[in-house]
């Protein structure tokens, strides 16, 4: 598996380290009440299919990126930085 | 037929032309008192011990593929109870209980091998940790040693006890820990269920429900529609897909993990052993091939293939812990899709939607559950009432904050 990195370019998976769904960049207000904060630290759509993840550039530029990827083909499609992708 | 040796001998006598389909192939009825996804270990348990231990009569287990190919196929049957924390610590021992009888039970034999499992600790720390751990276990009546490292050595000697970064300081045995046939236990489930009267419907695949009122009536399937009393989902790393259909989300996250076999060998590897500072498991089929596997490739899949770092760290793991592997060429490797929980432990509850029960979350460790998760499962599906050594499994756990995260690792689903 390679990402095209916005910044580096394309890279081996083994450079990434991968957080989970893009999910975790839309975090709740702090008051946001027990539903919403479970959902967010918790439940996840799980799609077979395309999906969206948040990887970091761990041993490359330290960006974090929104991966766009299919789970069952392991096709990457698009890798951009998490600052313009939102959530 | 019952299985015994005077039947083997008797077979052979007629050429072994005598033997039988071990179940039967109906077409689905068009209602079922329970309606059960997925014939996994899982499933066919349930199925089981809905049968015999609560005598519900009309059931039927549907299944996409055939019985057994997906995770309970694939799995590296490695059967043990060491876990910690309490919740999972009473679930295991149940179901490790269970085992130790199952052959007789099922009148079938699933070949379990209680041959010791060696969990090894490479630092001070780590020792205290698995004192903790062995603790725990002969707390609640299981078997744990705690091995130092002359008298590991004596039971294992050609690991690299010296190795500069991680020596070996000693294990935890569990000594009737093992392994056991996984095809045999997807085989004798599957015949002890149909000689119940459950329908082991195969090639037939969950496409929808139908809920009506906020409570399922049915399931749509690629063979048509059933109807449906109740419906029990076990479809391992495919629960989230379930879950998709029936309208709620589930603190789980599909991935893949991968397990690799060697060409077959004479008997070497004695025990399971497992690598305490790198990931890595090892066991010794009795055709000879030495089953090995380590972590989840880490990010989402629901593809049954891994890709290339993970396999090229556990042979590193491997050979760092083990050198004389380097002499042994790999056969195969595979994958299987599993559910991931956000906490690393199962969940064995009712479903938000009335009359849908659910059995998932069983991340890497869900095949030593099979006996003790369908007991559980069939209860729960019964009775409404959950077992008591299941009972800490709730859906709701993670909302209210009692996760059982054993490793300690945090609410992430690929952590742990
Ligand atoms: C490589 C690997 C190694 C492992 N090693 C161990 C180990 O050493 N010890 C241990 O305890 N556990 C281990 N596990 C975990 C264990 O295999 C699983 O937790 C367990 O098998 C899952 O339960 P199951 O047997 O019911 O799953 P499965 O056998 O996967 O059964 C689920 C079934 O549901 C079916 N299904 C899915 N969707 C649908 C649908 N829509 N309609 C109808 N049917 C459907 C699938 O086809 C499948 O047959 C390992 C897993 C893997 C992948
Ligand atoms: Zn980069």
């Amino acid at each position: 598996m390679r990402i095209r990195c916005p910044l580096c370019g394309e890279r081996d998976s083994r450079e990434f380290h991968v957080m989970g769904a893009a999910e975790w960049l839309a975090r709740p207000a702090p008051d946001a009440g027990l539903e919403a904060w479970d959902a967010y630290l918790h439940l996840r759509d799980n799609p077979a299919g395309p999906t969206r993840e948040l990887w970091f550039h761990e041993a490359g530029c330290g960006a974090w990126l929104v991966v766009a990827r299919d789970t069952v083909s392991h096709a990457v499609f698009e890798a951009v930085p998490a600052w313009e992708a939102g959530a | 037929m019952r299985y015994s040796g005077w039947q083997i001998l008797r077979q052979a006598l007629g050429g072994n032309r005598g033997w039988k389909a071990q179940w039967r192939k109906p077409d689905p009825r068009p209602e079922y008192d329970v309606v059960i996804v997925g014939g996994g270990g899982h499933g066919l348990a349930t199925a089981y011990y809905l049968a015999k231990n609560h005598g519900v009569r009309r059931i039927a287990v549907l299944e996409k593929g055939a019985l057994g190919l997906g995770n309970l196929g694939r799995n590296t049957t490695v059967v043990r109870s060491t876990y910690m924390l309490p919740g999972n610590g009473e679930f295991y021992s149940f179901s490790l209980a269970l085992w130790k009888d199952l052959s007789q039970e099922l009148d079938y034999n699933v070949m379990f091998s209680p041959r010791g499992v060696i969990s090894l600790f490479h630092s001070d720390a780590q020792r205290d940790r698995f004192a903790r751990l062995g603790n725990a276990m002969v707390g609640r009546d299981d078997h744990a040693v705690l091995l130092g490292r002359a008298e590991l050595r004596r039971l294992v000697p050609y690991l690299d006890y010296d190795n500069t970064r991680f020596p070996i300081y000693g294990a935890l045995l569990q000594p009737d820990a093992g392994t056991a046939r996984h095809d045999a236990v997807a085989w004798g489930y599957a015949r002890a269920a149909d000689r119940l009267g459950v329908d082991l419907i195969e090639h037939c695949e969950v496409t929808g429900f139908g809920i009506a009122g906020g409570r399922v009536r049915a399931v749509e399937t690629t063979r048509g529609r059933i109807n449906a009393g109740k419906v029990g989902i076990a479809v391992a790393g495919h629960s989230g897909r379930l879950a998709g259909m029936a309208g709620f989300r589930l603190p789980i996250e599909s991935h893949v993990l991968q397990a690799f076999v060697t060409e077959g060998l004479k008997p070497v590897v004695d025990h399971v052993i497992s690598y305490g500072m790198g990931h890595f498991y090892i066991s010794q089929s009795d055709k000879g091939g030495l089953v090995f596997g380590g972590d989840l490739d880490g990010y989402a899949s629901y593809a049954q293939r891994g890709n290339l770092p993970r396999v090229e760290h556990v042979m590193e793991a491997g050979m760092t812990l083990m050198p004389m592997l380097g002499r042994a060429r790999v056969l195969r490797s595979w994958g299987g899709v599993m559910d991931m929980s956000a906490d690393g432990s199962p969940i064995i509850d009712r479903a938000p939607v009335e009359g849908i029960f659910l059995n998932a979350g069983w991340c890497y460790g869900g095949f030593k559950a099979v006996p003790g998760s369908g007991v559980a499962f069939a209860r729960l599906i019964a009775t409404g009432e959950p077992l008591k050594a299941a009972a800490a499994y709730r859906l709701d756990r993670f909302r209210t904050g009692h996760l059982i995260d054993e490793e300690g690792t945090g609410a992430l689903h690929n952590r742990h």
